[in-house]
């Protein structure tokens, strides 16, 4: 091979410089393009829903007439429907983390459910409103309720907030736990004077992920077969109801509901343009419920590493 | 050994020994209460096998009923899906290519804008863009996939439209292009973890032999990372064959056996939510149809899930 001279040499270095530039500038422009989806979507929502930004909006049913219905109904279901999530979701979850983390022994049975947990994460949501249809429904004859939705979504999230537990658990140095026994106490003292609340920023980032991605979930709501126009709030707790009875303090979560993906779905499928500024106002609120608990979790979880020093 | 311990700390007397029984009694509920807390924590890990147990169980025994009144090959061969209709047909093929139809136009746009912003997130940006873009992503992940059904009718349609005037009001394009969006972050956050994971020792080698950091980024770090790329685009697949809303607000529920993206099309997932808005009995055929099309669904993503795991082992790297 002939040796190159300086000027074949420069050229090389400059050949791959420019490609390097130009991969750099590829990737500016892909991350930047990602970036513009977000600012398009909500500058979409913000222009075209804009006038439907009243007091009224939110505290009017829905209405076949787009310009006085509003999402009372959607968000005081989806605060309900997270409610009974966090409920059934939070304790199982940080149970079955710790439970994985401080007492499993390496067997079968732990294999099988940390296999288990991976691939649950996988599955499409969808599937999990046909496993509530047949069970919570009616197998257990809950019906389309506020209580079978809360606990469908508590399902879905429970993956997310048991491997946010146990990595947040896993943080936690040994010596912790030696020094803990050492005093005596026991493992179930060590986990809930020291392991937990030590773990608790971790935790709550998880809680928060997972509660975010629940709000926003439409598909295995409309599955279990929540219905797109209620015009009526759940009975609120020792309430007058009809025929001079009042609600008991449950009654609410066997109601029938609606919930803000729902409600959105519901206006952007119909013809009547008008609706489409219904939709677009309800979907600012719905993103800056989710976003607002997206940004509260990445927040935290900022803090955390940058405290957090054994 | 607890006796003892006792013994030397306190004198020997009546009250003494009463109290060593008692602490002996407490010990004993002690262990008594440990061992009923590790019960219960034991019983909510199982929490979800139960959940897979359940799954199962759900779509097998109400398919189990469906292909009672349906043949198998039928299912599978017939090229007409009207399970509603009077001269009702069960050709889940029709379902299957929409699926399959948006998920491709959907890994198009998601696999290279991920790889690419993993790559130039591990490799070339500063720690301060990468602080900045990381959290961008993941509120871009966040985004309620019925936020991007909206953006996806009555934003990307019209733009389409705009450059393609014969695109229909509903297509698995636009919907496939905004699933796309959606999916780059999964991929793009999974793949840069697998790359960063990458020893730092490999890349030095490489720019010692004088390669451009580009050159090592494909020659080096993407080749080394390779069964964490292919995990990621495993994942964006099930992302994209589970995807519902998008679907069923942007494609339109008609079905329709095609591979073409310019057209209308159902997908197992949106036919289960136009089956679900209904009002169908609980035990008809049609209910039991939605069972199938799920455990269809359970199945293509099961058959995904295994090649990853495969591919992972075929091309695992250990360093």
């Amino acid at each position: 091979m002939k040796p190159l001279t300086t000027e074949e040499i420069r050229a090389v270095i400059a050949k791959g410089k420019f490609y390097d530039n130009l991969f750099k500038a590829v990737g500016v422009f892909c991350l930047a393009f990602a970036l513009l989806v977000i600012v398009a979507l909500i500058a979409d929502m913000v222009i075209k829903g804009s006038e439907r930004f009243t007091l009224d909006f939110f505290f009017n049913f829905a209405s076949r007439r787009a310009t006085e219905a509003g999402i009372l109904s959607a968000w005081v279901g989806s605060l309900l429907v997270m409610l009974v999530t966090a409920m059934a979701a939070v304790p199982l979850g940080v149970a079955a983390g710790l439970y994985l983390e401080e007492y499993a022994k390496r067997n079968l049975l732990t294999n099988i459910i940390e296999v288990n947990i991976t691939n649950l994460a996988a599955v499409p949501s969808i599937v999990y409103g046909l496993l509530a249809l047949g069970i919570f429904v009616y197998q257990f004859g809950f019906g389309q309720s506020i209580l079978s939705a809360g606990l469908t979504l508590a399902l879905l999230i429970l993956p997310i907030i048991i491997v946010s537990t146990r990595e947040a658990i896993r943080a936690i140095p040994a010596m912790i736990r030696e020094g803990s026994m050492a005093v005596g106490a026991t493992r179930w003292q060590t986990c809930r004077f020291h392991i937990i609340p030590y773990a608790m920023p971790g935790i709550l980032t998880g809680v928060i992920i997972g509660l975010a991605r629940a709000i926003g979930e439409t598909a295995p709501i409309i599955t279990i077969g929540a219905l797109t126009f209620i015009a009526f709030l759940p009975p609120v707790p020792f309430s007058a109801a009809d025929a001079g009875t009042t609600a008991g303090l449950f009654d609410w979560l066997l109601s029938p509901f609606t919930v803000m993906p729902i409600q959105i779905f519901n206006w952007t499928s119909r013809p009547d343009p008008a609706f489409e500024v219904n939709a677009a106002a309800a979907g600012f609120v719905l993103m800056v419920m989710v976003l607002s608990m997206n940004a509260v979790a990445i927040y935290l979880r900022y803090q955390m590493r940058k405290k957090i020093k054994w | 050994m607890l006796l003892v311990n006792t013994h030397i700390m306190s004198p020997n007397n009546a009250s003494d020994l009463h109290q060593v029984s008692d602490r002996l009694a407490y010990n004993a509920m002690r262990n008594w209460k440990e061992r009923l807390i590790e019960a219960v924590l034991l019983a909510a890990a199982t929490v979800s096998v139960l959940t897979t147990l359940g799954i199962v169980y759900v779509l097998v025994s109400e398919s189990i009923s469906f292909f009672a009144s349906v043949s198998i090959v039928d299912f599978l061969t017939d090229t007409q899906w009207t399970p509603l209709f009077d001269d009702a047909h069960f050709g889940i093929m029709v379902l299957i290519s929409g699926t399959l139809t948006s998920s491709f136009v959907a890994l198009a746009v998601a696999i290279p804008m991920g790889t690419i912003i993993a790559i130039y997130l591990s490799e070339f940006a500063d720690s301060r863009v990468r602080e900045i873009a990381k959290p961008i992503l993941e509120l871009l992940g966040g985004i309620p996939t019925i936020v991007f059904g909206y953006f996806a009718l009555l934003v990307v349609t019209p733009i389409l439209q705009f450059f393609i005037p014969s695109l229909p009001g509903f297509s698995l394009l636009s919907a496939g292009l905004v699933m796309g969006i959606m999916i780059v972050p999964y991929i793009a956050s999974l793949s840069e973890d697998a790359m960063r994971a990458v020893p730092m020792s490999m890349r030095e080698g490489s720019y010692a032999m004088g390669a451009t950091k580009l050159y090592t980024a494909i020659h080096v770090v993407v080749p080394a990372a390779i069964s964490g790329l292919a995990a990621s685009y495993i994942l964006g697949i099930s992302r994209a064959v589970g995807e519902t809303m998008i679907l069923a607000v942007a494609a339109g529920m008609q079905p329709n056996l095609t591979f073409n993206p310019m057209e209308p099309a159902a997908t197992i997932t949106s036919f289960i939510v136009q089956v679900a808005l209904g009002d169908l009995p609980h035990g008809s055929i049609g209910y039991q149809t939605i069972f199938a099309a799920g455990l269809t669904l359970l199945m293509i993503t099961l058959v995904f899930n295994i090649l990853g795991l495969w591919l992972r082992a075929k091309f695992r790297e250990n360093y």
